[in-house]
């Protein structure tokens, strides 16, 4: 058999499983975020914090419990990190300094996981289990309950408390309970998942102990020191969680955290299965499942198309040193070959996770500018857990609103109108992050000491910047490793990049579910734009390709497209 | 002003504690839960995988080793024992720099792009480094033969793995090198060749340490026959 055809193989069983889980899955999701009963642990967990969880929430009381969550996230990781030299369980590693412990504190709390730290001689058992690995679960339980906002702005019926007198119906829709969607989102989805995952990562050899550094003899003498950990339990929900901050440098490259070509299958379907089976929980929630279909097909679709194209790049492995070789095969481990880690790079750059099975600095040129892309797509195709789903349905609210004015209609979308003030918070998402993107790399190539952090020149380290800050501001976090982003300018601007490109999105976001929320819903007509059709699935993803395309085209020519031309 | 203070702080803390039941129940119960159970059930793999022969430990199944010579006086880089077979490169493999009292791996890569000067140096090195290390008397290696993962580091620089064909290129020398015959030695190589798992998932590979712990004891299997030879 030809690597080739096993590579699409891997990617049709890969596939099946999709679509296996996405029923059961996506069905069970929407459960939990409607369900009003409370689970006993769940009930403990609400006393503990001190919240009602039936307290309906309008869309400021909402974010304020996010942002408080997430300042809280900070601060403990942070000072975790600074006190580590003093924590029991540390292996005695060293503290972290400050500006390493800031940015990594962002990077976890933002669901990036962007690290300018090397894991195995950096961060002990505490850091690594009750901090970081803490944060993979709750920043992506964060990001689903946004996401649930949004989607209860637009299937409410009607705003709850437009009934009581003196309040106006506009604007003060509820959009649920944060502290029940977070605490849900651990408890019956993340963590039942991630506890069966670990124990498949186990069999498959991923380390899972508390051994601390282990010295092991060698063949010829001598012997390797290597620390152990709970390696599997966080490997699993990095991935579940669309985090992907690796336990080792070399992340999921790593044997002791990919070891098979099993294992690498199923790492990449961790990635997969929650941010697509969302678009079923969408569609369960407002009502026709065929909705969440059309936005399924949008995010299927250039998941499927990225992915042959940077197989058929790998494959046919342009750029003198690969020619050389005989294969690009820089970078990529011998058991999952050309196929199985392109499959792994696109999904993980897709989907704002940034785990890496294959270094992509060393993909060919072409290779490179697919990851580029999919990550300056903002992470909607499928995107990351939650934030894929809003990011697509904001999408979705322009490509209704450039279909309107393609017929002169006020446009909507799933009964309701997107009137100016939808509008301008929809735009205001789309520009924030190109935003912080051009800004912060823009300066870092006018100021004379950032460059100096760059491995190659010319194209290539621009792209490294480039790269860089693409993967903080979409929260993505895997990096084109050849940029040294341990100074103090890269770890304050990318950790900034980082937190503005999480939290503002989401500002807007609520902003929208609480607007949406507070609209009565208006019947369909006959001139009503069936967003369950293909022909918006088109309309969705060309609208995407075209304003993602006119954002980024400018610095992609400078960089990836520059290397790809040349060589 | 006092009582937006007050709602902030009493906000904090509600964010303070929920994190604190979080970190109870992810960051203590869970991983203790599932190392428990991993330990019991998967015991070995759960610890590294370790491979013994000869009744001592000589590595991990999953954590690729280099087969050196030992540094001679006023050597830097090591050269290959040309005995055993040799892994890829590893040339993104580092040593901590940070933490230094433990002389801990560091997993990497090389990050060098394809059209980086260095890169194409050291892919050009390593052909030339093969081809001359794996030519004997009776066989020239051409440079149509070497793969490109005898050439190129892998991800991690710790990849336990070659490719089959990078593994026969290895037989000619092997052979000559241990005075046995090439035909047991390309036996061995085919024994421990793994095809892809369910024969499609990841590409057909060779583990180097299982194949040199098989090579060593056909190599000690040989000497002892020939030392029991002479005597008689």
């Amino acid at each position: 058999m030809s690597p080739v055809l096993a590579g699409v193989l891997q990617l049709l069983a890969l596939i099946a499983a999709l679509a296996l889980a996405y029923r059961p899955l996506g069905d069970h999701m929407a459960r939990v975020y409607t369900s009003t009963k409370h689970l006993r642990v769940e009930k403990w967990m609400y006393k503990a914090i001190g919240a009602d969880p039936d307290a309906e929430m309008r869309w400021t009381a909402y974010l304020r419990g996010v942002l408080a969550f997430s300042a809280a996230g900070v601060l403990f990781l942070y000072l975790l990190q600074r006190l580590q030299g003093s924590l029991p369980g540390s292996l005695g590693f060293r503290s972290i300094d400050p500006d390493q412990a800031f940015n990594t504190a962002a990077s976890f709390v933002a669901n990036t996981n962007w690290q300018s730290y090397s894991g195995e001689q950096a961060m002990g058992h505490v850091v690594q289990t009750a901090g970081l690995a803490v944060q993979n679960f709750v920043s992506a339980a964060v990001g689903i309950a946004v996401a649930v906002a949004l989607v209860r702005g637009f299937a409410l019926p009607r705003a709850l408390g437009s009934a009581r007198a003196g309040d106006t119906p506009i604007r003060t829709g509820f959009v649920g309970n944060f502290w029940a969607d977070l605490v849900r989102g651990v408890v019956r989805i993340l963590l039942p998942i991630s506890v069966i995952g670990a124990l498949v990562l186990v069999a498959c050899g991923v380390l899972q102990n508390f051994s601390g550094i282990h010295g092991v003899g060698q063949f010829l003498g001598g012997t390797q020191l290597w620390n152990g950990g709970a390696i599997a339990t966080q490997e699993v929900i990095k991935l579940l969680g669309t985090n992907g901050g690796g336990y080792f440098n070399a992340n999921s490259a790593h044997p002791f955290e990919n070891p098979g070509p099993f294992s690498n299958l199923f790492e990449v379907f961790l990635i997969l299965v929650i941010p697509f089976a969302l678009t079923r929980t969408f569609g369960k929630m407002v009502g026709s499942v065929r909705q969440g279909y059309a936005i399924l097909a949008t995010m299927a679709a250039i998941w499927l198309g990225f992915t042959a194209l940077m197989m058929w790049t790998e494959f046919h492995h342009g750029g003198p040193a690969f020619d050389l070789a005989g294969g690009a095969t820089e970078g990529k481990e011998t058991r999952f070959g050309i196929g199985g880690s392109s499959i792994f790079a696109v999904t993980t750059t897709l989907t704002s996770t940034g785990a890496v099975n294959s270094f992509h600095s060393s993909y060919t040129g072409f290779g490179g500018g697919i990851e580029l892309l999919g990550m300056q797509l903002g992470e909607i195709a499928p995107g990351g857990v939650g934030s894929g789903l809003y990011g697509m349905l904001v999408m979705a609210v322009i490509a209704v609103f450039i279909a309107g004015l393609m017929v002169g209609r006020t446009p909507e979308y799933l009964g309701k109108k997107i009137g100016t003030r939808e509008i301008k918070l929809a735009a205001c998402y789309i520009l924030i992050t190109p935003a912080l993107v051009l800004g912060f790399t823009a300066v870092s190539m006018a100021l004379p000491t950032p460059k100096d952090s760059m491995l190659n020149s010319g194209a290539h380290g621009f792209s490294e910047v480039l790269y860089a800050f693409t993967s903080g501001a979409n929260n993505n976090g895997s990096a084109f490793g050849g940029l040294s982003a341990d100074t103090t300018w890269f770890n304050t601007t990318i950790g900034l990049a980082m937190l503005l490109g999480r939290f503002l999105p989401m500002v807007f976001v609520l902003a929208l579910a609480g607007s949406l929320a507070g609209q009565t819903p208006i019947p369909k007509t006959a001139g009503t734009l069936r967003t369950e059709k293909p022909l918006f699935t088109g309309l969705l993803a060309g609208a995407i390709m075209i304003i993602t395309g006119l954002t980024y085209f400018p610095a992609l020519a400078l960089g990836p497209l520059a290397e790809g031309l040349a060589s | 002003m006092n009582n937006s203070v007050a709602n902030t702080a009493r906000l904090l803390g509600a964010g303070l504690r929920a994190l604190l039941v979080l970190t109870v129940l992810c960051g203590v119960l869970y991983p203790l839960a599932v190392t428990g159970a991993a330990q019991a059930l998967f015991h070995d793999k759960a610890n590294g995988s370790e491979i013994k022969a000869d009744g001592r430990t000589v590595g991990s199944e999953l954590i690729g080793q280099r087969y050196d010579l030992p540094l001679r006086k006023g050597q830097k880089t090591p050269e290959p024992d040309l005995r055993w077979f040799q892994p890829r490169p590893s040339n993104g493999l580092g040593e901590n720099s940070v933490n230094t009292q433990h002389e801990l791996l560091l997993s990497g890569a090389t990050n060098l792009s394809g059209d980086s000067k260095e890169l194409i140096a050291q892919v050009k090195d390593a052909k030339e480094a093969v081809i001359k290390d794996n030519s004997t008397a009776s066989h020239k290696v051409s440079p149509s033969e070497v793969p490109a993962d005898a050439v190129t580091s892998s991800g991690s620089g710790l990849d336990p793995h070659i490719s089959p064909s990078y593994a026969d290129l290895q037989v000619h020398r092997v052979a000559e090198r241990n005075h046995v015959s090439m035909a047991r030695v390309q036996a061995l190589v085919d024994e421990n060749t793994e095809g892809r798992t369910l024969g499609f998932m990841g590409e057909p590979r060779v583990n180097v340490l299982r194949l040199n712990i098989a090579l060593k004891e056909l190599t000690a299997g040989g000497r002892r026959l020939l030392t029991h030879r002479q005597h008689a």
